[in-house]
């Protein structure tokens, strides 16, 4: 049965930018407001699996070429360095520093935290988990 | 981080730079890289050698987990240099010697060179730690390194076989040493060795202190290959031979040589340290002599000769702690020969048996066979590998002018000594330990003479060649010869020796005798017509004779069936452990998912349970904590409740899944009720996604069945779930009804901005705070991923083999 899907598809479009787009408000925000990147992982997610779920699989793939599991490797290696790079420091294993600065675009006193690589290294992370078994199970067609 | 830290750091970070010299450097044999690092550390060391000499000491330290009292702190005496000096040493020698035996067409250099520097760096961190949890640390790395070396050619069942044997053997004598350090540290409160040995008058009285000795001595002994735990160490020769020379003879091997001098100054003086380590040496010296002379490959004549010379040492570090005893102290010097004599035969036999190694591998190499039955005659074919021989091998059977022959004069005069102790019954029974020696050192002779002779001289059978022999490439033989030189060198000037490491080493081990007494005395060829010259022509004459009618006795080896032997002992052990293994694991592991969960809820009931009756931590909260509930909580509540009770009456999956979403975004309007922002978003997203991944296998998964099971099954559903729910309510309640403690948001609220510049607490504490728990989950979240990835992929392409199977 052939499913016609071209509302979803329609939506979908202009839908999942708008998770994306939110997703890396939200891994932004964290520090100070709710979010993070566990969540915002979970969001760019959930947005990959709309797009699969709209689209054919293999067409997602060629647009999307990742390779989750890769992408989690580099979300671990980024969260175990940032934590390695304190000792250059001098510091206890992932202590964590912060400051302000006055940035172009930005404004002044923008604030700059080494605690939010680790949380990209948490987004990369979950990124690749949550695709990882979701895309393995779907595509398991036995 | 001083010198001292980069010299076992150094051999890491080479490690990560091997795969791109071999991929990128191709044209290039990957060891000339290689090389430069142990002759590096090699010099460095080297220019220490007059500071140690004075008697000085080099100390580091570097905190590591301050907390736990573990710092990387360093340590350089007289014993840690001279065994760093063995391990960069014959390190470059082995690494140079590799760059001819291993082609780089057929091999793969790159793990073979990442595995070597692993270990060259991790058997540094063992000899220059003085923490015991870092020491632990690199001596364990020091056994996956080896295993994965012996694996090197991993497509042989034996490599497999003797990998696996190394591992479990040396693993298993690493944890009970851990558990003689976790002893250690109870007593003395401190995991420095340094503070340890100022602290021995307290601790030698507890009576923790002979567990401790006994833990510590059983790793000592599985890594040293002493009798019955030596039976890893032949099986280990199918390591490449390079390999061989280095770790099974050189250098890890000595590890526990070198866990009992380091501990000497704690436990010497003890009976039991008497004992185990001469009575476990001796017999284990006696043991690896008699059974070499069966062999008939080369590598395990000279695997069996490692054995005996390892508890020849071993049993002379047991005989030089007498010396602490010693009274008058002036008569120390009468026992610390003992541990004179360990060391420089420690040495000695770094560099003759290194050779014989190397010389093995070059006959195997260009012949093609090991076996002394198809060798033979090859003296006029490989001249310099014959010289070679000659020399390791007379310097092993203790004749002059080589090395070995002043140290086993020195071993004489040590088990002599013996003799006429007057502690620890030594009057009766010590007696056995000079005769032992002796009838050791007979076959000692012997093998030695079977290496050399049976290999090179007699009838030359080509046609049970694979190859055609000849001479090897001048680079394969330097290693050797450079070994071969020093067996020369330091057995007609072996005092070069004395005053440079000797004295430093063995006041390191023995630091209250020797202090004061500078009592390393020359050491001379000529003492004289003694009993020990006595003893060694009787070696000669007796071994000679033996040597020549071998054939005639060589049948007693037959009186020891192998049904009865330690080799087989542990076959069976390891067929009955996987056995019964299996039996338990069958027995619980059903498949059936149903059943794992009755594992885990009732395993949830019972821990709680039982801690919520012991302790009577059930409160019932005080009226002042409860708000009053609100109509619209009343309506959350209840469709909650309606929502998980229509899962159970759901006739399809699609509707089961749909409603276990509605329970989950009901649970998320509760965190945004409760003011939880940060959960519930969380809590939504991971609602939606589990239904997006539901309705994406949805079309696989099969008909929905109501487990329709006899009386017995549902029962146990029924309690089960009464149980969990009953347990997590009262738990709920009674975290409401505590109200003496106080909570510890009030930390996080007051630092979060503060110390870590943030906000918002819950992101604070995820990846400041607790930083490190967020790590490890994402670590396991990781590892369950690829566990689902490979899971499904495997089962596609394995299962009709797995099929088969059952």
């Amino acid at each position: 049965m052939k499913i016609n899907d071209v509302i979803l598809q329609t939506i979908t479009k202009a839908v999942s930018f708008i998770i994306l787009a939110f997703s890396i408000f939200i891994f932004l925000a964290g520090h100070n407001n709710p979010g993070g990147g566990f969540i915002g992982g979970l969001i760019t997610a959930s947005a990959f699996v709309l797009l699969y779920l709209a689209f054919d699989m293999e067409f997602i793939k060629s647009v999307i070429p990742i390779d989750y599991i890769k992408l989690t490797a580099l979300g671990l290696l980024i969260a175990v360095l940032t934590g390695v790079g304190s000792f250059i420091f001098g510091q206890p294993f992932l202590s964590h520093t912060f400051g302000y600065f006055d940035l172009p675009l930005l404004g002044e006193k923008t604030e700059l935290a080494t605690a939010v690589i680790f949380d990209l290294g948490v987004y990369f992370t979950v990124v690749g988990i949550t695709m990882t078994i979701i895309l393995t199970i779907g595509e398991d067609q036995s | 981080m001083s010198f001292l830290h980069y010299v076992i750091i150094l051999p890491f970070i080479f490690v990560l730079l091997v795969p791109f010299l071999y991929k990128y450097f191709n044209k290039i044999h990957t060891g000339w890289f290689i090389l430069t690092l142990p002759i590096g550390l090699f010099s460095l060391l080297m220019s220490y050698l007059p500071t140690i000499s004075d008697g000085q000491i080099i100390k580091h330290d570097i905190g590591w987990i301050p907390s736990l009292d573990i710092h990387f702190s360093v340590y350089l005496d007289g014993l840690g240099l001279l065994f760093s000096l063995l391990i960069t040493g014959i390190g470059s020698l082995v690494v140079l010697y590799s760059v001819y035996y291993l082609s780089k067409e057929s091999e793969k250099l790159n793990t073979f060179y990442t595995y070597l520097l692993l270990f060259m760096g991790a058997m540094l961190g063992v000899v220059l730690s003085d923490n015991i949890i870092v020491l632990y640390l690199f001596w364990e790395l020091t056994s996956i390194s080896s295993f994965l070396l012996i694996a090197y050619w991993y497509k042989r069942e034996k490599s497999r076989y003797g990998a696996q044997k190394s591992m479990l053997i040396t693993v298993f004598g690493g944890l009970a040493m851990l558990a003689g350090f976790i002893l250690m540290y109870i007593m003395s409160d401190t995991f420095s060795i340094r503070e340890m040995i100022s602290q021995i008058d307290t601790m030698s009285t507890q009576s923790l202190f002979v567990p401790a000795m006994l833990l510590i001595l059983l790793g000592a002994f599985t890594k040293s290959a002493q009798f019955p735990f030596h039976i890893w160490l032949p099986d280990a020769m199918e390591a490449p031979t390079p390999v061989s020379a280095y770790l099974h003879s050189a250098t890890m091997v000595k590890a526990g040589l070198y866990l009992v001098a380091r501990f000497s100054p704690i436990f010497a003086g003890q009976g039991e340290w008497f004992w185990l380590v001469t009575g476990f040496g001796i017999v284990t010296l006696f043991w690896g002599s008699f059974n070499a002379v069966r062999q008939t490959d080369l590598k395990s004549i000279l695997a069996f000769s490692t054995v005996s010379q390892l508890g020849m040492i071993m049993s002379l570090l047991g005989i030089g702690s007498l010396s602490v005893l010693a009274n008058p102290t002036e008569n120390a010097y009468f026992y610390a020969v003992a541990t004179t004599a360990a060391i420089f035969h420690l040495i000695n036999h770094a560099t003759f048996k290194g050779a014989l190694f190397m010389m093995v591998g070059i006959v195997d190499h260009e012949t093609g066979t090991r076996d002394i039955r198809k060798l033979g005659g090859l003296m006029s074919l490989m001249p310099i590998t014959f010289t070679i021989a000659l020399i390791g091998t007379f310097s092993m059977a203790g004749l002059p002018p080589f090395n070995g022959f002043l140290s086993k004069e020195m071993f004489f005069t040590g088990v002599k000594n013996v003799t006429q102790a007057e502690f620890f019954n030594l009057q009766t029974w010590g007696i056995l330990i000079p005769v032992l020696a002796w009838i050791a050192s007979i076959f000692t002779f012997v093998y030695s003479m079977m290496i050399v002779f049976k290999t090179f001289t007699g009838k030359h059978q080509p046609e049970k060649l694979q190859k055609k022999a000849h001479e090897a490439p001048f680079g394969m033989l330097i290693p050797p010869i450079i070994l071969v030189s020093l067996v020369i060198v330091f057995g007609i000037f072996p005092n070069i020796l004395t005053e440079t490491i000797l004295l430093p080493t063995v006041t390191s081990i023995l630091p209250s005798v020797l202090d004061g007494y500078g009592v390393v005395s020359e050491i001379s060829h000529w003492h004289g017509w003694n009993l020990e010259l006595f003893m060694t022509i009787g070696v000669i004459a007796i071994g000679t004779l033996l040597y020549l009618t071998m054939k005639k006795w060589k049948s007693i080896y037959k009186l020891f069936p192998d049904r009865f032997s330690f080799n087989r002992f542990y076959d069976r052990t390891l067929v009955r452990m996987e056995k019964n293994s299996n039996w338990i694991m069958r027995k619980h592991m059903t498949g059936y998912t149903r059943d794992y969960l009755v594992y885990i809820f009732s395993f949830i009931i019972m821990v709680l349970g039982y801690v919520l009756i012991k302790y009577t931590t059930f409160i019932w909260p005080a009226e002042q904590f409860l708000a009053p509930i609100q109509t619209y909580e009343w309506i959350l509540a209840i469709s909650t409740v309606l929502a998980a009770a229509a899962i159970l009456k759901a006739s399809s999956r699609l509707t089961a899944i749909i409603l276990i979403g509605v329970v989950g975004y009901m649970v998320s309007l509760f965190f945004v009720i409760f003011r939880a922002p940060d959960l519930a978003l969380t809590q939504l997203v991971v609602e939606t996604i589990s239904v997006a991944l539901f309705l994406l296998c949805f079309y696989h998964l099969p008909e929905l069945r109501r487990e329709m099971r006899n009386i017995r099954f549902r029962i146990t559903n029924l309690l089960i779930s009464i149980g969990v729910g009953v347990i997590i309510t009262f738990i709920a309640l009674s975290v409401q009804g505590v109200n003496g403690l106080e909570s510890i948001s009030r930390y996080f609220v007051e630092n979060s901005y503060k110390k870590a510049g943030g906000d918002n607490i819950v992101n604070v504490i995820l990846v400041d705070f607790r930083g490190f728990d967020t790590m490890l989950e994402i670590i396991v979240l990781g590892i369950a991923s690829l566990g689902v990835y490979s899971l499904i992929k495997l089962r596609l392409e394995g299962r009709d083999s797995i099929h088969e199977n059952k």
